[in-house]
């Protein structure tokens, strides 16, 4: 199993209200490589907080989370913060609902930046981010200019770009069709398909039953924090 | 040193004062001015290590102790406890003579001062600030030396031409980009950054944050970063340690430390940002 997930919890408390607040108790499931396993449910399930514990942008509060990397199997709920780093440079990519764009930074680099991290020459990793963005249906006019004054839609696909260029093996995506439309979506499910296809595991939070079940191979349903249901497919 | 880390700090801390046995027992991140003696604790059971090529963050609010870690670290404070370890030097650095400290301040560890009056000297050229830098290191060849400076310079975007004009008349941010310039001039491996765009106007600010990018990814440089500004630890920092009344309340992802915040000062500075 590329990622195997047991028993993981996840609590917030809130100092100024004394106060404790459920994201999910007790959830377990595994996905394979090149598997997409989909996250199905209401919005306040649970879903977001856990993928991102599994990013580890929140500190999981019980459970374990194996993931098999490069360098043999590690639990990210205990990982050493810099390994965490260096598995979201080189490992594991996480798209969010809500892209927070980096301030004047073009479209092209913000989706070059992380192969320029990476060491390819900038001219190269420029090219690919056009190509990518391209096949997004990004306007050309618009690879210079600040995310910062996109669309939702447009928005979404940088990010989205983003996220692919660096051929993760692990995908964590957050509502990734939210702001596309149909034509769009069609072409972002060929894409992951794509993904899957080299052997990517993809962990993909979605309201769209149809997205899901075009893309998904297994359905995780959340219900007030908790996963009720694995399913083959969305009814 | 026996990890991959750049630069290692164990257990540091700072008093201001006399002192006693029990400063450090007597005081925590609530309190920081000793009950029994009087003095204060500027930092304590300051531990942590940064990565190569790593920018860290340390957040807090003023008086939290920020400035006294990098003013330590380059030797500018003596330390009251603890030891610190650079990855090219043997032992503990506040341990060194004072002649490996001189060696280090001019060609391992850059510092930027939050006020330039420190960092600079006014009275003199913005090119005579990094020769003095250069001149410290052991560089003796006039032409050599200019070319070094006016390079600097024009990586951090101040036009040539103002080379030999003296620093005080240059305007705050562009005093800052001459203190950059010169805490580079010697290819350190780490830069000390003390609230480095504190007080200038926001586009500014922005320049500034988008030179220190390019530069700590063209130089592989280490990068210890005060602030008190989130959005600034946000966009420049990946791991980020957060400091109340000179103690260390939680350190971690920057992403993490933001979005879930396990501190109750954590979470109150968080919640407080406009």
């Amino acid at each position: 199993m590329k990622l195997e997930i047991k028993g993981l919890s996840k609590e917030f408390f809130l100092h100024q209200w004394v106060r404790k607040i459920e994201g999910f108790r007790d959830v377990s499931f595994a996905v394979d490589k090149g598997e997409c396993f989909g996250i199905f449910g209401q919005s306040g399930s649970g879903k977001s907080s856990l993928i991102r514990c599994i990013y580890r942008t929140y500190i999981p509060t019980k459970g374990e989370i194996w993931y098999e990397s490069r360098e043999g199997k590690v639990n990210l709920a205990t990982l050493p913060e810099y390994d965490v780093l260096k598995l979201r440079k080189e490992e594991i990519g996480y798209v969010s609902q809500f892209l927070r764009v980096v301030p004047r930074v073009s479209a092209v680099d913000v989706v070059a930046e992380p192969l320029i991290k990476r060491g390819l020459p900038v001219e190269e990793a420029r090219a690919a981010a056009s190509s990518l963005l391209e096949r997004f249906l990004i306007p050309e006019n618009l690879f210079d200019s600040y995310p910062s004054t996109f669309s939702g839609g447009e928005l979404q696909r940088v990010n989205l770009a983003r996220a692919l260029i660096t051929k993760f093996n692990l995908l964590l995506l957050d509502e990734p069709t939210a702001s596309l439309d149909e034509g769009m979506k069609q072409i972002v499910t060929e894409m992951l398909r794509e993904e899957k296809d080299r052997g990517a595991t993809i962990i993909c939070i979605s309201h769209d039953a149809s997205f899901l079940n075009a893309l998904a191979d297994r359905v995780g349903v959340m219900k007030g924090g908790r996963m009720v249901e694995i399913l083959e497919e969305v009814p | 040193m026996d990890c991959d880390c750049l630069l290692r700090v164990v257990d540091m801390a700072k008093i201001f004062g006399d002192g006693c046995p029990y400063c450090l027992e007597l005081t925590d991140d609530e309190h920081n001015i000793c009950p029994r003696c009087g003095s204060i604790v500027g930092c304590a059971e300051i531990s942590f290590e940064i990565m190569p090529n790593e920018i860290l963050g340390i957040v807090g609010e003023s008086g939290s102790g920020k400035s006294t870690i990098l003013k330590t670290l380059y030797f500018d404070l003596e330390p009251t406890k603890g030891a610190a370890y650079l990855n090219c030097y043997e032992g503990d650095i506040f341990k060194a003579n004072s002649q490996d400290k001189r060696w280090l301040r001019n060609f391992k560890i850059g510092m930027v001062y939050q006020n330039p009056e420190p960092g600079l000297v006014m009275d003199i050229t913005a090119g005579g600030n990094i020769a003095e830098k250069l001149l410290a290191a052991g560089w003796r060849d006039v032409g050599k030396i200019r070319e070094r400076a006016s390079g600097l310079l024009k990586r951090m975007e101040i036009p040539v031409v103002r080379m030999d004009e003296i620093t005080r008349n240059f305007s705050g941010g562009m005093q800052q980009r001459v203190q950059i310039a010169k805490a580079l001039a010697n290819n350190p491996e780490i830069l000390l950054l003390d609230e480095l765009t504190t007080g200038l106007d926001v586009s500014v600010q922005a320049r500034i944050l988008d030179l220190i990018k390019e530069i700590q990814r063209e130089l592989n440089i280490a990068i210890l970063l005060v602030t008190h500004d989130l959005g600034v630890i946000r966009l420049m920092a990946e791991r980020t340690i957060v400091m109340r009344n000179g103690r260390i309340v939680e350190y971690g992802l920057t992403d993490q430390i933001l979005e879930d915040p396990q501190h109750e000062y954590t979470q109150l500075l968080v919640n407080s940002e406009v």
